[in-house]
């Protein structure tokens, strides 16, 4: 029987579970993902978590949680500090399995790969092999895995600047929808946009109510780093620089109706980065803003009051 | 050019008589009152952390009192600190302000950029007064550390309350007047003799407490709701793990060379926390397991709200305290903190580590 190797349905899940899945998989691991987000899944993170701790992290916990009741033998939790040069992830990601592995006592073996292209590219590539070899010693199906792993990621992100989200593509949905009469850019980390539960459906509500969604990961990566250009510092993290980047770029391009920022309550690098957008937004004054910003007790009706007046409003402003 | 600077503990005290030394004209901030934090909070990032919110109100303050430059220290992530400059300065240009912002960057390997952004200033005899300063300055805030960590002795053990705060007030004074290296060698002896000249019982049993945390919370009394001071009158002796000193080699000096007393900590924190996490929050927890090992009765870890890095060590802390017995208690500080709970709890915690030594005493005998 082939392992069980658990990959949480939280946090770089939005990002990089193509590549894990096909990685696992060539090495002859069976992949278990965590269910969907529920309220019990989240209550357990709430539980598992210190109070001040991020909504993600408390999710993240809440999906760890839920893989140790489907009995895998191993769950993924690398830790991921750096996945270009000079950039870093949020704090939280280098603390990662520390958090879990106290969080939550009794859970199945972590494999805990360091990924930090900051410090060494060659050494982060041998810590993924080391990783490969421990579940398979043939060298060339190790080779093999890590071609399927940057082809599946290669294919996912292809995908996803078709106008598809994250959560489009890895619930099966190939289908870009079409223009519609507003577009509006939804700019936020990928693990709170996409969770259902978490944003509240959020782009299905926003396409619902008449508007076309762009989020960064549709925006090129040129355009990005030419938008993250205007910054006076460089940014050092790396998803504030896509969300920036996104942000500047199309407040440039101008064919955006409006923009929505999605931040989750007491976000460290959002809390800076959104005030800033914000800001440049403001000044320029064409595009109107939102702010919304999500916790475990963020209600939904208060969330699609918000979300209708937005859209309504823009509806307005393109009729006169 | 007039110059101002954000504040930080006694750090304040040392750039002022850094940059007047060097014949610039300073706008030091006002001292941090309930106003300066009111205007921080009103244009600051909701979210944003504390000390981002304090150091808005200062160089709003500062500004106001006609200061045209300010002087930030940077950083190159994953900590928030290192953003700071960038926001503070968009936010104040919003709000009218006519300024310069030079952020010192701590260098990556070399030192062209920090001494870059020191050319922005006209310092008075050029480079061998700026070293001259520089020098100085450092021997003063050596010189203060160790006054300070001496007063947090000297405060648990007083006759009459109030009377070390007096006398390290005094001393801080003298060693911020000094003019020469010499002269701050002496006014450190001088200054140690005022702090032993308090009447004091040396024979009284104190209870042991390890601060740790986020280091502008545990140097900014202010921010931190004067909890040295607090914990000194309530009769316990209280150790700082981190000192500016400590936090300018580390920040705009040795960043990149390993230090010896930093890897002991890093080395008491391995089988817990192995990696950095940004911040303070590796430190916070390798210095508690430190103090559980140098016998201190409890740890109070002081951070500010929504401070990524010491979450995590809050996360691993409870396991710390488990396994080398030793209680930890941790305060998460923001502009809502109020004084009075603040105090009810370190009392309880206080009373807690007084019962535990009984009980221990007890026990042993």
């Amino acid at each position: 029987m082939s392992v069980k190797i658990g990959i949480p349905r939280a946090l770089l899940y939005y990002h990089y579970f193509p590549a894990c899945e096909a990685f696992f998989k060539t090495l002859g691991a069976e992949v278990v993902l965590s269910g969907e987000t529920t309220k019990s899944i989240l209550d357990r993170g709430v539980r598992a978590a210190v109070d001040e701790a991020c909504l993600p992290v408390k999710l993240f916990l809440g999906h760890l949680a839920d893989l140790t009741d489907k009995g895998v033998d191993y769950i993924f939790v690398p830790r991921v500090i750096s996945v270009e040069r000079k950039k870093f992830l949020c704090p939280k990601f280098l603390g990662l399995p520390e958090i879990a592995h106290f969080g939550l006592p009794g859970l199945p073996e972590m494999l805990e790969t360091e990924i930090n292209v900051d410090k060494s590219y060659e050494k982060t590539l041998r810590n993924i092999r080391r990783l490969a070899s421990s579940f398979n010693w043939r060298p060339w199906v190790v080779r093999r895995a890590l071609r399927e792993a940057r082809l599946a990621q290669e294919m996912y992100e292809s995908k996803l600047r078709r106008g598809l989200t994250p959560q489009d593509i890895l619930s099966g949905n190939s289908t870009p929808p079409g223009p519609a009469k507003v577009r509006i850019a939804v700019l936020s980390h990928a693990y709170n946009l996409n969770d259902p539960f978490i944003s509240m459906n959020l782009v299905a509500k926003l396409r619902q109510f008449g508007a076309q969604v762009v989020t960064a990961e549709m925006v090129r990566p040129q355009d990005i780093l030419r938008g993250a250009a205007c910054l006076e510092k460089d940014i050092f993290w790396t998803f504030s620089k896509e969300l920036m980047g996104a942000a500047f770029h199309l407040l440039d391009e101008g064919n955006i109706d409006g923009l929505v920022l999605v931040a989750s309550f007491g976000c460290g690098p959002d809390s800076l980065t959104c005030e800033l957008v914000e800001r440049v937004y403001k000044r320029d004054g064409k595009i109107p803003v939102m702010l919304l910003t999500l916790d475990e007790h963020t209600g939904e009706a208060g969330v699609v009051t918000r979300l209708e007046a937005f859209c309504d409003m823009l509806h307005w402003r393109r009729a006169i | 050019m007039k110059i101002t600077y954000p504040h930080m503990g006694s750090l304040s005290r040392a750039m002022y008589g850094l940059l007047t030394g060097l014949g610039l004209e300073v706008v030091p901030p006002p001292p941090i009152t309930k106003r300066t934090i009111n205007l921080g909070v009103q244009h600051s990032p909701e979210f944003a952390c504390f000390p981002l919110k304090v150091n808005m109100g200062n160089f709003i303050e500062a500004l106001e009192a006609g200061a045209d430059t300010i002087i930030m220290a940077g950083g190159t992530g994953p900590c928030r600190f290192g953003y700071y400059a960038q926001v503070q300065r968009e936010i104040l240009h919003d709000l009218g302000f006519d300024f310069k912002m030079i952020v010192l960057e701590p260098p990556q390997g070399h030192l062209n950029l920090l001494l870059d952004s020191l050319k922005e200033l006209t310092i008075k005899d050029g480079w061998p007064g700026l070293m001259r300063e520089l020098l100085l300055t450092w021997k003063k805030i050596k010189a203060m550390d160790r006054l300070q960590a001496r007063s947090l002795y000297i405060r648990s053990r007083e006759l009459e309350k109030g009377s070390a705060t007096r006398a390290c007030e005094r001393a801080l004074a003298m060693v911020d007047d000094a003019r020469t290296t010499a002269e701050v060698d002496r006014m450190l002896g001088l200054g140690m003799a005022e702090l032993n000249a308090v009447a004091c019982d040396h024979g009284r049993d104190c209870l042991r407490i390890g601060l740790v945390g986020e280091i502008y919370m545990l140097l900014e009394p202010y921010a931190n709701l004067y909890v040295e001071k607090v914990l000194g009158e309530m009769g316990v002796e209280v150790e700082r793990s981190i000192h500016i000193s400590d936090w300018i080699r580390e920040h705009l000096v040795l960043n990149s060379l390993p230090l010896k007393g930093s890897c002991k900590i890093k080395k008491a924190a391995a089988p817990y926390l192995n990696h950095f996490v940004g911040g303070h929050g590796w430190e916070s927890v390798g210095e508690t397991v430190l103090y559980a090992r140098h016998g201190f009765d409890g740890v109070i870890h002081i951070l500010p709200f929504t401070c990524t890095p010491e979450i995590v060590a809050q996360s691993i802390l409870p396991a710390v305290s488990e396994e080398h017995g030793i209680p930890v208690i941790s305060f998460s500080l923001d502009e809502q903190s109020g004084e009075a709970g603040f105090i009810t709890r370190i009392e309880a915690f206080i009373d807690l580590l007084k019962q535990r030594r009984l009980t221990r005493t007890a026990a042993g005998r």
